[in-house]
């Protein structure tokens, strides 16, 4: 059958073609060889395409339309992308700037700590690591509670905020300050915060990563030479663990990049005072919510994902194994 | 902290103070910071407990106190008082959450897990442009695909339905990296040994990818439980029907636009316990898993 089909095919069509069918052809073979891996990732896949691809597809399409939600989008080429890097004064002079501070400090610092953090609690008894899990991933479990309640009231402007009564009894300040609203504070504020609050699902994965890998590898390292502590977190456990250590580098970078409910949070406004703590986030639902410029936030969502995607092709240089890239 | 201590000697004591002794004053030092640093972090908790248990005065004392100091059961009462007035009987909104949340978690751990293997250990056709696009996905904010994904679940023809609130979430591009990730550290010898031996894919799967993973299931659980139990976004744009709408959903009713108003605070402070209670059981449940089971002897 196949070999008929083979010299029909011979008859009437030049080699390059039949170069290019076999081609297909073994694709085809190759394909329904793994039939049953793609039968086990069908379900996925179906839900991914429906509820995930589609949709950014047609968020990229929207992109290049004017789409207020209420009328039907229609077509504008690169208009927004043109608006966005050529008049958009405030995205270009405070939006991208503060995204790239923020996510510089909290990125590889919160990875770190996440690191470090789980290792620490890897190396307490067993009995009581669940009590410190819980603890660490707190923030990440209460969510938005913890932000606006436990930070609100520590930098609360008024004399009976924590931290302004502390230093007014100190006398290292004579006025209590205006610590979330003051566009001097605003950001370093939101850093400290999102710092505390990074300990999220990396690191989960990171406690999960560190305690998979062998316990005979640790007796061969010290028959080795191994004397510290931090050599064998240099040498043995982060090279055992490299793809927990890309997966909440991924996650690290992708949350720090897409955070954006914070300065709002914290300071009770969107945009945030003088545009202080505006993320590209907050741009985005400046445009998409408040003033209804579906299109124009559809394409500040495009130019976020690109910066996200960079960003990503570095982590994946400083982090990945050959293989992943 | 010396109580704390003290209390966890008494409950463990024999692999306790054996390890303690073992412990060196480095150790001993970090063992500390990290108690003092815990206690910190856990603070929101602590928060979420003791709100709900105070009474009217203590609820807006300024700066507020972290520990309540008359605890009153006043606020549930409150809370099942604002529910008897609605048409819709609270324990609806608690049916459909638990189911909800039921299906979304097994469905999107299973899913997740079995679409996990084959990225990780098959080499199918297409399997690195699959595997690219779900990272690259998680890129995307989530504001710009509200409108589209309104529009699928339109023309999908399951608004009003379970199917409505649970497809959505089954798709969980972060999950399926993290099992993925985890995965590729199985070894291959060991699925290539059971294949001599006779296994089949699925007996692969279920008997040593998922046993050798179960830290990266467990991870996915407590995060699918959390994205599916407190998800108000399914109930407000594709539940037009109010007889399926969701706890969290109707909860945020009863506190949106009363945020400056006396009202009802208590009550909200209550549901927010009630929310936040399930998340809790399920990650100390889960984290036993998570930490706990090492599947050492013999592998890698």
């Amino acid at each position: 059958m196949s070999g008929n089909l083979e010299t029909n095919l011979n008859l009437n069509s030049p080699i390059n073609s039949q170069a290019h069918v076999s081609r297909v052809r073994r694709l085809l073979t190759e394909m329904w060889k793994h039939r049953l891996s793609y039968l086990f990732i069908a379900p996925f896949l179906i839900c991914f395409v429906f509820f995930i691809i589609l949709p950014i597809i047609a968020a990229v399409y929207l992109s290049f339309t004017y789409f207020n939600t209420v009328q039907s989008p229609y077509y504008i080429g690169w208009l927004n992308y043109q608006n966005l890097f050529s008049q958009d004064t405030i995205f270009l002079q405070y939006v991208l700037p503060n995204t790239f501070r923020f996510a510089v400090i909290v990125g590889p610092v919160g990875y770190v700590a996440s690191f470090f953090l789980a290792w620490l609690i890897t190396q307490v008894p067993k009995t009581i690591r669940g009590f410190y899990a819980l603890a660490i991933y707190a923030p990440s479990l209460t969510a938005g509670v913890a932000m606006s309640v436990v930070w609100g009231v520590i930098f609360a402007g008024a004399r009976t905020g924590y931290l302004n009564s502390m230093l007014l009894q100190l006398g290292w300040i004579d006025k209590p300050i205006l610590w979330v609203t003051d566009k001097n504070y605003l950001m370093n504020i939101m850093i400290i915060v999102s710092v505390w609050a990074a300990m999220g699902l990396g690191f989960l994965a990171m406690i999960a990563g560190i305690l998979n890998v062998n316990p005979e590898l640790y007796e061969a390292g010290r028959i080795d030479g191994i004397k510290s502590r931090l050599e064998e977190i240099w040498y043995i456990t982060i090279p055992s663990m490299k793809a927990q250590m890309l997966f909440s580098a991924v996650m690290a970078i992708v949350g720090t990049f897409k955070a954006g409910a914070i300065g709002v949070e914290l300071s009770g406004q969107n945009p945030t005072p003088e545009y202080a703590g505006q993320l590209i986030t907050n741009h985005i639902d400046d445009y998409g919510f408040i003033r209804f410029e579906m299109g124009y936030a559809a394409a500040t969502s495009v130019v976020l994902l690109v910066v996200i995607y960079l960003a990503n092709r570095l982590g994946y240089r400083l982090f990945g194994t050959r293989g992943d890239e | 902290m010396s109580t704390l201590v003290a209390r966890l000697k008494n409950t463990f004591p024999l692999k306790r103070s054996s390890k303690l002794k073992r412990m060196d004053g480095f150790q001993l030092f970090l063992l500390i910071m990290l108690t003092v640093l815990s206690v910190f972090m856990l603070l929101p908790i602590v928060y979420i407990f003791s709100t709900a248990f105070k009474p009217y005065q203590e609820l807006f004392l300024y700066p507020p106190t972290f520990l309540v100091r008359n605890p009153t059961i006043q606020n549930f009462v409150d809370l099942l008082n604002a529910t008897q007035s609605t048409v819709i009987p609270v324990t609806r909104y608690i049916f459909n959450s638990v189911i909800v949340t039921f299906l979304a978690v097994f469905g999107m751990t299973i899913i997740g897990a079995l679409a996990a293997y084959p990225l990780s250990k098959h080499e199918f056709p297409g399997r690195g442009f699959v595997f690219a696009s779900i990272v690259t996905s998680l890129m995307f904010v989530p504001e710009a695909v509200g409108i589209p994904r309104y529009v699928v679940v339109s023309h999908l023809g399951i608004m009003n339905t379970y199917m409505g609130h649970v497809f959505p979430l089954l798709a969980n591009s972060a999950g399926v990296f993290l099992i993925k990730q985890f995965v590729d550290g199985v070894p291959n010898e060991l699925m290539e040994a059971s294949k001599i031996d006779g296994a089949s894919e699925i007996t692969i799967f279920l008997r040593i990818v998922i046993p050798l993973a179960m830290p990266a299931v467990a991870t996915m659980s407590i995060i699918a439980f959390q994205a599916a139990w407190s998800n108000t976004e399914t109930s407000n744009l594709y539940m037009q029907d109010e007889s399926m709408k969701t706890m969290p959903f109707y909860l945020s009713t009863i506190t949106s636009g009363l945020a400056n108003s006396v009202a009802r605070q208590g009550a909200a402070a209550a549901g927010g316990l009630l929310m936040f209670v399930p998340n809790l059981i399920i990650f100390l449940f889960q984290q036993r898993r998570m930490i706990a089971t090492m599947a050492h002897s013999g592998i890698k």
